[in-house]
C-alpha cells in the first residue's frame, strides 16, 4: 500500500500491516552527538507558558482542583472544544471544554467520584446520579462478586489500592498508530479482525472478543469525530511533524477522556516523531527552532491533563499524578541507538518549559547508549530532577526494541502487551499477621489461617519462616482471585475501548501484582535470626511490639546475609502466584513498587522486628529503610540490584537522593560521575533509579515556605511530583529519607 | 594481613579521581586543630579486617570506577598501618584497581616504599605552607612533607596537593602562591584542591569529650574560597 503523506519514507512491511516498530526502524536516523544543537524555546512558547503558569497558580489557590464540570460524563465527545490561547496553540486539545476543568468519569466507580466532587465543595449533577442509576459501574460489578474473605483482605490493609473503585489504567494505547496510518486504516483492519472471529468457535472467549472489537471499532469512530470538533480530519496519515504530533496527541487525549485510569502512560513517542521532523526538515519547511515549538507545546498539553480524585485516592497516590510516561532513549536490536535529536528535545523541555513531574520523562538506560545523550541525561538530572532511568540492557532481551513503561516501572511492548494493574499487598503486615496466627492487631480482624500467636521469650527463625510460607501462599491464592474478580468486571464495565483499539487484536496479556515493605520485612526477618527479638503482648496475648537484643544485619549495606532473604522474599512470592491462574491467562509479574502509598501503608501497620515504630512508613519501593545505610550509596544500589528482575518482571523501583557536594566537586565532575554511577548500578542488571541530586534543606525550606518553590520537582517512587502537591505526611516522609551526603 | 578500618565509603566522589571506594583507617599521629575525623585518631579504635576483605569488598564496586575511579585509603594516617596498606595495594593491583593514598606526608618516605610501589596516586595533604604553623598547629615538622614530596618526585608518582583552607590561618592569595610554588617545583604535583574548613564535625569531638581545637574559627565564606580557588589556573583542574 502507498499513500502520498508517506512520500519520502523508506517503505517496507508496516505497509501492508500494522506494525510501527519496522516503520521505525526503516526511517530513524540515530544522533550520537551533544545537545549544542538545541534551540531554546520561542516568544510564542514563552507567552503560552506563562498563561499556563497563571493557571497553575490559580488551581493552587484553589486548592488543587481550579473546575469541576459536574453535569458532563467524560468521553471522546461530551465536550465542546477547549483551548488555552487558541490563536496561538500549535497542538490542540484538552480533556474538558476549560483548561483544567475536571470531568466526572463514573464509569469506575460512583462513589468516588460523589466523594471528589464533595471533597471540593461541588455535588455531582443529579442529572449523572440519575443516569448510573440504571447502569452497573466496575465498582458495582466488583462489590458483587467479591467474597468475604477478600473483603477482610481488603479492610486489614494488608492488600490496598486495588482498582476496584476507579479505572486501572497501565495500559498504553500506541497512539503512534493514528499518525501513521490515519483512523480509517485502523478500522479497516480491525473489521477483517472481526470478520476473522467469525471460523473459530464462538465460547465465552470469542464472544467477548467480538463484542470488543465492535466497541474499539466505534470509538475509533468516536475518535475521528472528536479531532473533527477541533477541525482536523484524521481518517488518512498525518503529512507532516505538526501533524503527527497532533494526530498521536487526539489518539492520547481520546484515551484520556474516555478512561481515568491510574496511570495513563504515553509510550515512546519521540523517536518516532523524529522521523517526521527529519522529513520536514529535508523538506525545507521546518527549522530546528520551529522542531522545539511543537514538541514544547505538544507537552505543555500533556502537563495540562488531570484527572478527578478522591483525597483518600491521594493518600495513595499522592501529587496528583497521571504518570504520563515517555519512554526515551534505548538501543535498538540491530545495535544501533534509539536516541534521535527528538529524544534530546523532549528532554530539552524541562528548560524550555521549567521543571516539572509530567510527561514522567524515562530514560531507558543502556552501555552502549552514545556519550553525549548520556551526559546530558545526567545535566539534566542535577538541573531538574525529573527524570527516572531503567535499564535496557535488561528488558530489550525480553520486550524487543519498540517497549514502553507505564506508570513507573512495567515495561510492555508497545501496542502488542498491556496489563492488569493489582497495587499491591504488605508483606510487613503479613509477617504481624503470621506471627500472631492470623490476627491483625492494627483493625483487629482475624484473616488467614487461624492458629496460636508465637510464644516463648524469644522468636524463633524457622517458627517464623514456616508461619510465613504459610501465609504467603493463603495470600497469594485470594490476590489472584481478587484481582481476576476486579479485571472481569473491569472488562465488563468499564473496557478501554479507545486504548485496546489501538492495540494488535491478539494482544498479550500481564496480570502485575506488587509487594510493600520489602526492606521492613527483611531487616525483621534478620533481626528475628542474627538478634535476639522478644515479643512484647497485649492482654488478649497477641503481639504488639517487639524489643530487639544485639545488632543485625540491615539490607542497603551490600551484604548477602541479608539481601539475599529480601531476593528470596520476591522469588517466593510470585512462585506462589504463579499457582492461581489469572484471568484471560495473564502472565503473573510483580512489582516492588510502592508510589507514594508507603507512608499509609506505614500508618496502617503495628511497630515490626527491625525496630520500627508502629504507624512508621515504609521506605518506598525497594528502598532500604532510611539511614540503615552504614556503607554510603553504593553500597545501597549493590543491595538493591540483588533482587531478580526474573523474580519482579513488573519492576524494582528505587529512589536516590544525593546532595550535590557528595556526587563531585564541579558540574563536570558530577556528570561524568552521574553516568559512571548509572553505568555501574544498571551493569549489574538492576532495574530502576529515580535520582535526586538535592540538599535536604531545600525540602526543609520548601516545607516551611511553599511558596518560594512553586515548581520543586522531585522524584519520589517510579514517578516525580511537584513537592507543594504532597501532603505534609508526605512531605515529612521524603525530607527523612537518606540523602546520602559528602563525609 | 589484618587492620583496623574506621568505616567504608562506597561512593567517595572526592578523595581521588573518578568515583572511588574509600577505606577509613584507624590511627593518625597528629592532631591538627582542623581535623573532622577526631575518632580515627585511636590506633586501636575501629573494627579488625583482613586484607583480602577490603580488596573483595573494593571489586564490589568496580563496575562503578569506569575509566578513572578505583579505592582510595584515608584516614586517619593509611601509613600508621603501611604493611596492612601495602598488602590491600599490592592485591587492588593484582585486581588493576587503581590506588589512591590520603597522606599527611608527615613520615618517612623510606620506610613506605611497600605501600607507594602500588600506590596510583597520593592525595598530598599539606597542611600549611608555613614552618611555623606546621610546629604549632600539626606537631610535625613541615620539611618532613617536603622529603616526602621529594620522594614522590622522585618516584614518579602522580599527587594531588591538598589543603583546608581555614580563616585567619591560611586563607590568603600569598599561602595559595606559596602552594603553587611547591607545585611548581615537583613536577609529580599536578593538581591542587583547595578544601573549606567545616565545623559539621563539631558533634564528634562532643561524643569524645575532646575539645575542637580550631571549633572557635570560623567556616571560609564560599566566595572566598572561589576568589582562591582562581589563582590555581592549571592546577585547578
Amino acid at each position: 500500500m502507498e499513500h502520498i503523506n508517506w512520500q519520502g519514507f523508506v517503505g517496507g512491511v508496516w505497509q501492508n500491516e500494522i506494525n510501527v516498530r519496522d516503520f521505525i526502524q526503516h526511517n530513524y536516523a540515530e544522533y550520537k552527538g551533544d545537545e549544542s544543537f538545541l534551540s531554546g524555546a520561542t516568544e510564542r512558547t514563552n507567552a503560552l507558558m506563562k498563561k499556563v503558569q497563571g493557571l497553575f497558580t490559580l488551581e493552587r489557590q484553589f486548592g488543587g482542583v481550579l473546575d469541576i464540570d459536574t453535569a458532563t460524563v467524560s468521553s471522546l465527545k461530551s465536550y465542546s472544544p477547549g483551548y488555552i490561547d487558541k490563536e496561538n496553540e500549535i497542538i490542540v486539545g484538552l480533556q474538558t471544554n476549560r483548561p483544567l476543568k475536571r470531568g466526572v468519569n463514573p464509569f469506575g466507580g460512583m462513589r468516588m467520584v460523589r466523594q471528589a466532587c464533595e471533597a471540593y465543595g461541588y455535588k455531582l449533577s443529579s442529572k449523572v446520579e440519575e443516569e448510573f442509576t440504571y447502569r452497573t459501574t466496575h465498582n458495582d460489578g466488583v462489590f458483587r462478586a467479591y467474597t468475604d474473605e477478600m473483603r477482610l483482605a481488603r479492610r486489614s490493609h494488608v492488600i490496598t489500592g486495588l482498582p476496584d473503585a476507579y479505572g486501572r489504567g497501565r495500559i498504553i494505547g500506541d497512539y503512534r498508530r493514528v499518525a501513521l496510518y490515519g483512523v480509517d486504516k485502523l478500522i479497516a483492519e480491525k473489521k477483517k479482525d472481526k470478520a476473522k472471529l467469525a471460523e473459530a468457535v464462538f465460547d465465552t472467549e470469542q464472544i467477548r472478543l467480538d463484542e470488543e472489537l465492535f466497541q474499539q471499532i466505534t470509538f475509533l469512530g468516536y475518535l475521528k469525530d472528536m479531532a473533527a470538533m477541533y477541525g482536523f480530519d484524521i481518517s488518512q496519515p498525518a503529512k507532516d511533524a505538526r501533524e503527527a504530533i497532533q494526530w498521536t496527541y487526539f489518539a492520547y487525549l481520546g484515551a484520556i477522556k474516555e478512561q481515568n485510569g491510574a496511570a495513563m502512560s504515553l509510550g515512546r513517542v519521540s523517536t518516532f516523531f523524529d522521523i517526521y521532523i527529519q522529513r520536514d526538515m529535508e523538506r525545507g519547511i521546518l527549522t530546528e527552532e520551529g522542531a522545539q515549538e511543537l514538541m514544547d507545546d505538544f507537552v505543555i498539553k500533556l502537563r495540562m491533563a488531570r484527572h478527578l480524585r478522591t483525597p483518600e485516592y491521594n493518600e495513595l497516590f499522592g501529587g496528583d499524578p497521571m504518570w504520563i510516561t515517555e519512554a526515551v532513549g534505548g538501543m535498538g536490536e540491530d545495535g544501533r541507538t534509539l536516541v534521535t535529536k527528538n529524544s534530546f528535545r523532549m528532554l530539552h523541555t524541562l528548560y524550555t518549559l521549567g521543571s516539572s513531574p509530567e510527561p514522567n520523562l524515562t530514560v531507558l538506560w543502556s552501555k552502549e547508549l552514545p556519550e553525549g545523550f548520556k551526559k546530558f541525561c545526567a545535566k539534566v538530572s542535577i538541573d531538574t530532577d525529573s527524570i527516572q532511568y531503567e535499564n535496557d540492557d535488561l528488558m530489550r532481551p525480553l520486550y524487543g526494541d519498540d517497549y514502553a513503561i507505564a506508570c513507573c516501572v512495567s515495561a510492555m511492548k508497545v501496542g502488542k502487551q498491556m496489563q492488569f494493574f493489582g497495587a499491591r499487598c504488605n508483606l510487613a503486615k503479613l509477617l504481624l499477621i503470621a506471627i500472631n496466627g492470623g490476627f491483625d492487631t492494627t483493625t483487629n480482624i482475624h484473616i488467614g489461617p487461624q492458629m496460636d500467636a508465637m510464644q516463648g521469650d524469644t522468636l524463633d527463625y524457622d517458627e517464623v519462616m514456616r508461619r510465613m510460607n504459610i501465609y504467603m501462599a493463603w495470600l497469594s491464592h485470594l490476590y489472584v482471585n481478587t484481582m481476576n474478580v476486579i479485571h472481569y468486571m473491569h472488562d465488563k464495565y468499564a473496557y478501554e475501548k479507545t486504548q485496546m483499539a489501538l492495540h494488535d487484536t491478539d494482544v498479550g496479556r500481564f496480570m502485575a501484582f506488587g509487594v510493600a515493605g520489602l526492606s521492613v520485612v527483611t531487616d525483621s526477618l534478620s533481626a528475628i535470626r542474627f538478634a535476639k527479638v522478644h515479643p512484647v503482648r497485649n492482654e488478649e496475648g497477641y503481639i504488639t511490639d517487639f524489643v530487639t537484643e544485639g545488632n543485625f544485619p540491615k539490607f542497603g549495606n551490600d551484604d548477602d546475609r541479608v539481601d539475599l532473604m529480601a531476593k528470596d522474599l520476591t522469588h517466593k512470592m510470585i512462585t506462589e502466584l504463579r499457582k492461581t491462574p489469572a484471568y484471560r491467562n495473564a502472565i503473573h509479574t510483580l512489582s516492588v513498587l510502592t508510589i507514594t502509598s508507603n507512608v499509609m501503608y506505614g500508618k496502617n501497620t503495628g511497630a515490626t522486628p527491625d525496630g520500627r515504630k508502629n504507624g512508621e512508613p515504609f521506605a518506598p519501593g525497594a528502598n532500604p529503610m532510611h539511614n540503615r545505610e552504614e556503607n554510603g550509596a553504593l553500597a545501597s544500589l549493590n543491595s538493591v540490584a540483588k533482587i531478580s528482575y526474573d523474580d519482579c518482571r513488573d519492576g524494582i523501583s528505587n529512589t536516590f537522593s544525593i546532595t550535590p557536594a557528595a556526587l563531585g566537586r564541579d558540574e563536570m565532575e558530577r556528570k561524568n560521575n552521574l553516568v559512571t554511577i548509572l553505568d555501574g548500578y544498571f551493569g549489574q542488571m538492576a532495574h530502576h533509579i529515580n535520582v535526586n541530586v538535592m540538599n535536604r534543606e531545600t525540602l526543609m525550606d520548601a516545607y516551611e515556605n511553599p511558596e518560594k518553590y512553586p515548581n520543586l520537582t522531585i522524584r519520589v517512587s517510579g514517578y516525580a511530583v511537584n513537592f507543594n502537591k504532597l501532603s505534609r505526611e508526605q512531605q515529612r516522609e521524603v525530607i527523612s529519607r537518606t540523602f546520602h551526603e559528602a563525609v | 594481613m589484618k587492620g583496623r578500618i574506621h568505616s567504608f565509603q562506597s561512593l567517595g566522589t572526592l578523595d581521588g579521581p573518578g568515583v572511588r571506594f574509600v577505606a577509613f583507617l584507624q590511627g593518625c599521629p597528629l592532631r591538627c586543630g582542623c581535623c573532622h575525623n577526631p575518632d580515627t585518631w585511636d590506633g586501636q579504635g575501629g573494627t579488625e579486617y583482613e586484607a583480602e576483605d577490603i580488596v573483595r569488598r573494593a571489586e564490589r564496586y568496580r563496575s562503578y570506577f569506569g575509566q578513572t575511579g578505583g579505592i582510595t585509603l584515608s584516614g586517619g594516617e593509611p601509613f600508621m598501618q603501611r604493611e596492612f596498606a601495602a598488602e590491600i595495594f599490592r592485591l587492588c593491583h593484582e585486581q588493576k584497581i587503581h590506588t589512591c593514598l590520603d597522606t599527611s606526608g608527615c613520615v618517612d618516605a623510606e620506610k613506605c616504599g611497600q605501600v607507594l610501589m602500588h600506590t596510583d596516586r597520593v592525595l598530598l595533604d599539606i597542611k600549611y605552607t608555613e614552618a611555623a604553623l606546621y610546629e604549632k598547629h600539626v606537631g610535625c615538622k613541615m620539611q618532613q612533607v617536603i622529603s616526602f614530596l621529594q620522594y614522590l618526585n622522585r618516584e614518579n608518582i602522580p599527587v594531588t596537593l591538598r589543603q583546608v583552607i581555614i580563616p585567619t590561618l591560611n586563607d590568603t592569595e600569598e599561602n595559595v602562591l606559596r602552594l603553587l610554588e611547591i607545585a611548581r617545583q615537583y613536577p609529580c604535583v599536578d593538581k591542587i584542591e583547595l578544601l573549606p574548613f567545616r565545623k559539621i564535625c563539631q558533634t564528634k569531638y562532643d561524643m569524645m569529650g575532646v575539645a575542637f581545637p580550631f571549633g572557635h574559627l570560623p567556616e571560609p565564606d564560599p566566595g572566598r574560597m572561589d576568589e582562591l580557588r582562581q589563582l590555581l589556573g592549571r592546577y585547578g583542574g
